[in-house]
């Protein structure tokens, strides 16, 4: 506590202090002409006078108290005779400190009285003033906060990109989420000029403003730098070398910068201490490693680069850990094994950002305060089959394609059979007769026979559930350009399942199930397959051009 | 299950060969005719197993999860796997598979020349 001591004239003596609190203006009031400049006595709560003067029923004669006290010297060095103690609700919360009579006199039992009764009566007033004045300063200091906030957004949105970049067969996804309390999230792409693709995902460390101002710098470096060096690893040893210098102290940027070759999926990147990328392949999820120290800690810093390729039907994953760092309301961490999972169950048919954030909420639960910015950045290539139009916004393979192809004049075959497992055989070898007279050569009708079987195969297990009173519908048809097969059926399972891609490896080595080959090998056996669902049935039409490959 | 549709002879075929011939069709059905067939192969001391596929005429997706499973025991096991017999059209589908990787395809059931023989 903090009494200020302001010298005044008045009716009782020559000293007086305005207690803490009063402002200015209340201290320079006509009554209380300052003769000279004041005198700041603190009482520390640890002083003996604090509690003395808290316990004190009136006003305490300073001059003749008895007390190991610093407070009560600085008092009596001021001048101070009389102090007043000012308490509310049994808090000290000031004093009134006046120097002895202009009489020379003592002060009496009525001044004393009169002192007590004025300081009762001003101490809760003054409180209130004071909490005013605290809660006025709150406000500011919040405000100002705020608009700290608003600035370090601002910053951070500027740096942002506008658009993703457009690639043929590629399908770009980010996402960036600001905490309330921004971080230094960015991401990046920078055009190389050359069809290829920088990419950059990097976090600074600390928050607001600093943190702003050091994420809008870094991502003016990697712009500047990255088209003239090229290559990840000197792009990060040169931002490294520009950041040190200038990194506030207990700062640095995590930062994952890598180059993309659409044409060939190939991804070549260095890391200064961010989040490994996690690549989905037919094989499974895998972190792509490569490591190296922050941007801005130490100077002469090398990067190694790694070199990843996401194949047809692959996707890459680049993400800062505000996401894996995530707590649910248990302060359990969402954690990498989450996301490696949620990865892990991608597929051409679901947006994976949109599927990994569901998952993030789920887990997180509703009142969840996002505690850090999240960042994710996901590069998908189309799979390398059957690609005709693709526009980049979906896999022309895609399990939920509405759309059926039109098919005009009578068709070549039309019938129905049982859902019981095995009568896929004969569906295929009716088909097969259906088609002979176009003049198929032998290897391209042996292919759409299998489809076929396979086709018919999964309506038979999923649609009719292997069921002989649930049937399935074939119809063939055939123009000058195509022949297209439709199996419906009735989706007794609802659709059907777009199984984990089949890797052999893994099936020898008891990872994968042997089974699990039907879509795969229909996949590669037509050179379109397309599934339309109305009015609970689901039909996949397989085509196949007549003068092919 | 119902194993009609395919019929497996296994027969010696050299000092520790043993020949599966396959006959019919590869599917749902062949499951336990070829689990059988394995382990009567094995149970002489095969060191390669050739699986003759020149009287199959429909293998589908059951059919190859069957193969992949014989081939994960013959790999458990060390022994080695041949396939001979197989249509244009089924050694594609071994190909794009991997299959092809794992076991070795002889064209023709008379070029087919047992691994003991090839070896050095």
């Amino acid at each position: 506590m903090t009494a200020l001591t302001r010298p005044v004239r008045r009716l009782f003596g020559r000293a007086a202090a305005a207690p803490a609190g009063l402002d200015d203006a209340t201290a320079a009031a006509p009554s209380v002409a300052i003769e000279q400049p004041g005198i700041a006595v603190e009482i520390p709560e640890s002083d003996p006078l604090f509690a003395y003067l808290q316990a004190a029923p009136g006003p305490v004669d300073v001059t003749r108290l008895e007390l190991a006290s610093a407070a009560l010297q600085q008092l009596r060095d001021a001048g101070v005779a009389l102090v007043v103690p000012l308490v509310t609700q049994g808090e000290l919360i000031g004093t009134l400190n006046l120097g002895p009579r202009l009489s020379e006199q003592e002060y009496s039992t009525d001044d004393r009285r009169l002192l007590a009764t004025l300081a009762a009566q001003a101490a809760p007033a003054i409180r209130v003033a004071q909490l005013v004045r605290e809660q006025a300063a709150e406000a500011a200091e919040r405000e100002r906060y705020e608009q700290e906030l608003k600035v370090a957004q601002l910053i951070q949105q500027q740096f942002l990109p506008r658009e993703l970049p457009k690639l043929a067969e590629w399908q770009v996804a980010a996402y960036y989420g600001p905490a309330r309390v921004v971080g230094g999230d960015f991401y990046d792409f920078i055009d190389l000029g050359d069809g290829r693709i920088g990419v950059v995902v990097g976090d600074v460390t600390d928050k607001g403003v600093p943190a702003a101002l050091v994420m809008a710098r870094t991502h003016s470096i990697l712009r500047a730098e990255a088209p003239r060096l090229v290559e990840p690893g000197k792009v990060l040893a040169r931002a490294n070398e520009l950041l040190v210098p200038e990194m506030p102290a207990r700062m640095f940027v995590t930062c994952l910068y890598g180059v993309l070759e659409p044409a060939s999926g190939r991804f070549v990147f260095a890391n200064a201490g961010h989040n490994l990328p996690y690549l989905r392949t037919d094989h499974g999820v895998r972190e792509l490693r490569a490591t190296g120290l922050p941007l801005g800690l130490l100077p002469d810093v090398t990067y190694e680069e790694t070199e990843g390729e996401v194949g047809h039907g692959d996707a890459m994953l680049l993400y800062s850990d505000g996401l894996v760092e995530a707590h649910d309301p248990q302060r359990e961490m969402y954690g990498f094994p989450r996301l490696r999972e949620a990865m892990a169950a991608d597929d051409a048919d679901s947006d994976l950002l949109d599927r990994l954030l569901d998952g993030l909420h789920a887990f997180t639960g509703g009142g969840w305060e996002q505690e850090d910015d999240i960042t994710l950045v996901s590069l998908r290539r189309a799979a390398g089959v059957a690609v005709a139009g693709w526009t980049g916004d979906r896999p022309e393979v895609a399990l939920t394609h509405d759309a059926t192809p039109a098919t005009a004049g009578e068709p070549l075959l039309v019938f129905s059979i049982e859902g019981a497992i095995g009568n896929e055989r004969e569906a295929m070898t009716r088909v097969a007769a259906a088609v002979a007279p176009l003049g198929l050569e032998g290897p391209r009708l042996e292919r759409l026979k299998t489809a076929v079987a396979e086709t018919v195969m999964n309506a038979i297990e999923y649609g009719s559930q292997g069921r002989a009173d649930v049937p399935v519908d074939v119809r063939v048809d055939a123009d000058d350009q195509a022949i297209r097969v439709q199996v419906t059926d009735r989706a007794l399972s609802g659709p059907v399942p777009d199984a984990e891609a089949p890797d052999l490896a893994a099936k020898l080595d008891g990872r994968q199930k042997p089974r699990g080959w039907g879509l795969f090998l229909i996949r590669h056996m037509v050179d379109a397959m397309d599934v339309s669902t109305a009015d609970g049935l689901q039909t996949v039409t397989l085509t196949l051009a007549r003068d092919g490959r | 299950m119902d194993d009609t549709r395919v019929r497996i002879d296994v027969e010696p075929s050299g000092p520790s060969e043993t020949t599966l011939c396959l006959h019919g069709d590869i599917d749902v059905f062949a499951d336990a005719a070829l689990a059988e067939a394995y382990a009567s192969a094995t149970r002489d001391g095969a060191t390669s197993l050739r699986l003759d596929f020149d009287d199959v005429g429909y293998i589908n997706s059951t059919g190859i999860a069957l193969i992949v499973r014989l081939l994960a025991e013959a790999r458990r096991d060390r022994r080695e796997v041949l396939a001979v017999g197989l249509s244009e059209h089924y050694r594609e589908i071994f190909r794009i598979t991997r299959l092809s990787d794992y076991l070795t395809i002889v064209e023709t059931p008379a070029a087919a020349v047992s691994l003991e023989e090839a070896a050095p």
